[in-house]
């Protein structure tokens, strides 16, 4: 009986019992589906009939297939523009926002409240915003003697359209990492530097801008990541269109998926993808090691 | 250190020197109040718009304010769609989502950062693993598994991936491991179990990050959309951000109605960032201490 109990109370046993429940859901939900990804991408399944093995013959087509190739660009046209707009954008108001001023909470509340709004719902808004013919947006360039515009309906606009919702719903979270990484500067490096005769702007370059090197290096891992992941608002606003002018990777593997019934070519695309995402993310961390400098 | 909130008593490093005194008020209004604008006017947009007639709504150029209030577009929303019904979906998904994630990612955070057990460090690299990996790129295997379960177009299907996350182990795990080990060493030695110490000791000194991970869950599940857009069919199931979808597509030429339904699907999480403003605010700072 005590062995038992012994047993019951060594930190081996407590241990796992503490662990499992959140380590089986999370290896269930984020391992295993990993491998399993592998397996469906080497078959040809619609997720009801049983699946067919076609070895590689998913990744062949994915060379050959004009649409995937237009969805790849689409998806680093836009990560191209997303991510310097965002991270640059957040560190300009992070640090327009830095300071006490009467009024600063306002502001602070102002660039950080529509982080809360869901895709949708922010899709929702511009999608009235940028109306081609009754919005807002046309009507203040109509002051100016421009459009109207149909922002979300033109093959040209559409996805810099796209571009500006997702900075417009995503740029407060960059705001609050830089607002944090700033204010960690110790305020006696920049007195010391002012008293050294140093000019504002050298300030900024030469002690500001290394200072936030781990905070913008996690924000640009972070939004291309993000980026090459965009979907909701392209479904909500787009579905891809006008043509395939806003078709981008994981529109199109949902779309394959879910709608066609080609879940073992969407895996492919899905694996396609997660291995573009690692290999970043290291270059990334590799490239930051070697020119970011951390303070500690 | 893993305080990265803005701490009101530290004085913020000044980047900029003081401006001269020239004008009656900081020249950083000028720069401030447009980016305030631009960031609000959406939200303002919609919420004016929803209080407009259709005649007002879809006129150009827009009645920037509406002539009278009409709180009947909000009452004609509730009456064309199961918007309380999707409501109270969202509700459950989310309210099961937290409270999961709350006791799971505690006990998970507390055995990590305290309990030497066999395989400890091994298995934790795996679950620092799965937060690399984006949920788009694992959804069809994961849509799969909730299908063997029988349980694809019910909100158990909702609720079931999102029970446990890895970054609550990991944010928890952080903040156990900086709490001083002598007060649990003492309950101990005074015959408390490791639940107890827990329970007793660990969660009431955690307040503060359980408020960070509960809000940060909570945003991400009540704003969730791709999964229940792959789960979910039925109208009764649905969540607020699904329903709006089908919504949106009925009723394209209300703007006045859509806007009061989009309304309705942010304001409880206006509500909760007002409400816990810091957390939020916190939960984001610490995501940025990973990279």
């Amino acid at each position: 009986m005590s062995r038992v109990r012994r047993a019951l109370q060594s930190d081996h046993v407590t241990g796992w019992a503490f662990a499992f429940p959140a380590v089986f859901l999370i290896l269930l939900f984020g391992i295993v589906p990993i491998a399993w990804s592998a397996v469906l991408s080497f078959q040809k399944t619609n997720l009801l009939a049983p699946p067919v093995w076609v070895g590689l013959r998913n990744y062949e087509a994915l060379t050959r297939d004009p649409l995937f190739l237009d969805s790849v660009i689409h998806t680093l046209v836009f990560t191209a523009f997303y991510v310097p707009f965002s991270v640059a954008g957040g560190l300009l108001v992070a640090i327009a926002l830095n300071r006490k001023i009467r009024g600063i909470r306002f502001y602070r509340t102002a660039v950080i409240v529509p982080l809360v709004a869901s895709t949708i719902a922010t899709s929702i808004m511009f999608l009235w915003l940028f109306d081609p013919h009754f919005g807002l947006v046309n009507w203040l360039f109509e002051q100016v003697g421009l459009g109207p515009f149909g922002f979300f309906e033109s093959a040209d606009l559409a996805l810099p359209s796209i571009v500006a919702v997702a900075v417009w719903g995503s740029i407060g979270f960059n705001v609050i990492i830089y607002m944090a990484a700033l204010q960690g500067i110790p305020n006696e490096l920049l007195e010391a530097a002012e008293i050294d005769g140093a000019g504002r702007w050298s300030i900024f370059r030469k002690i500001v801008l290394p200072l936030l090197g781990p905070a913008t290096l996690f924000l640009v891992v972070w939004s291309t990541i993000n980026a090459l992941q965009l979907f909701d608002q392209v479904y909500f606003l787009t579905r891809g269109g006008p043509g395939t002018s806003t078709f981008v990777v994981v529109y199109y593997l949902f779309d394959l998926a879910f709608h066609k019934g080609l879940a073992g070519y969407g895996a492919a695309i899905a694996y396609a993808l997660f291995v573009v995402i690692l290999v970043l993310t290291i270059v990334q961390l590799w490239v930051g090691k070697k020119t970011v400098y951390y303070a500690s | 250190m893993t305080n990265l909130h803005p701490d009101p008593a530290r004085e913020p490093a000044q980047i900029e020197l003081p401006a001269e005194r020239r004008f009656p008020f900081s020249p950083w209004h000028p720069v401030l109040l447009p980016i305030a604008l631009v960031m609000l006017i959406p939200m303002i947009w919609m919420v004016v718009t929803s209080f407009e007639t259709i005649s007002e709504a879809r006129r150009f150029p827009p009645v920037l304010v509406p002539s009278s209030i009409q709180w009947q577009n909000y009452l004609d929303v509730l009456q064309d769609a199961p918007f309380i019904r999707w409501f109270i979906n969202s509700t459950i998904v989310t309210t099961a989502s937290v409270a999961s994630n709350l006791l799971f990612c505690s006990l998970a955070g507390y055995a990590f950062a305290r309990i030497p057990f066999f395989g400890r460090d091994a298995v934790f690299v795996l679950i620092l693993v799965t937060l690399m990996v984006p949920f788009q790129v694992v959804m069809i295997p994961v849509f799969l598994i909730v299908k063997q379960a029988g349980l694809i177009d019910t909100l158990g299907g909702l609720i079931l991936p999102n029970l446990a996350g890895a970054f609550g182990v990991f944010l928890l795990r952080q903040f156990f491991r900086s709490l001083p080990v002598e007060l649990e060493e003492a309950a101990m030695i005074d015959g408390a179990s490791r639940i107890g110490v827990l329970f007793k000791i660990v969660l009431p000194l955690s307040g503060p990050v359980l408020a960070t991970l509960g809000v940060i869950t909570f945003m991400w599940t009540w704003n969730d959309f791709l999964w229940p857009l792959i789960t979910i069919y039925s109208s009764d199931n649905m969540t607020l951000q699904l329903g709006l979808t089908t919504f949106q597509g009925r009723h394209q030429a209300s703007t006045n109605l859509l806007m009061a339904a989009n309304m309705m699907t942010v304001l409880p999480t206006l509500i909760l960032f007002f409400l816990a403003q810091r957390y939020f605010i916190r939960g984001i700072a610490t995501t940025g201490l990973k990279g």
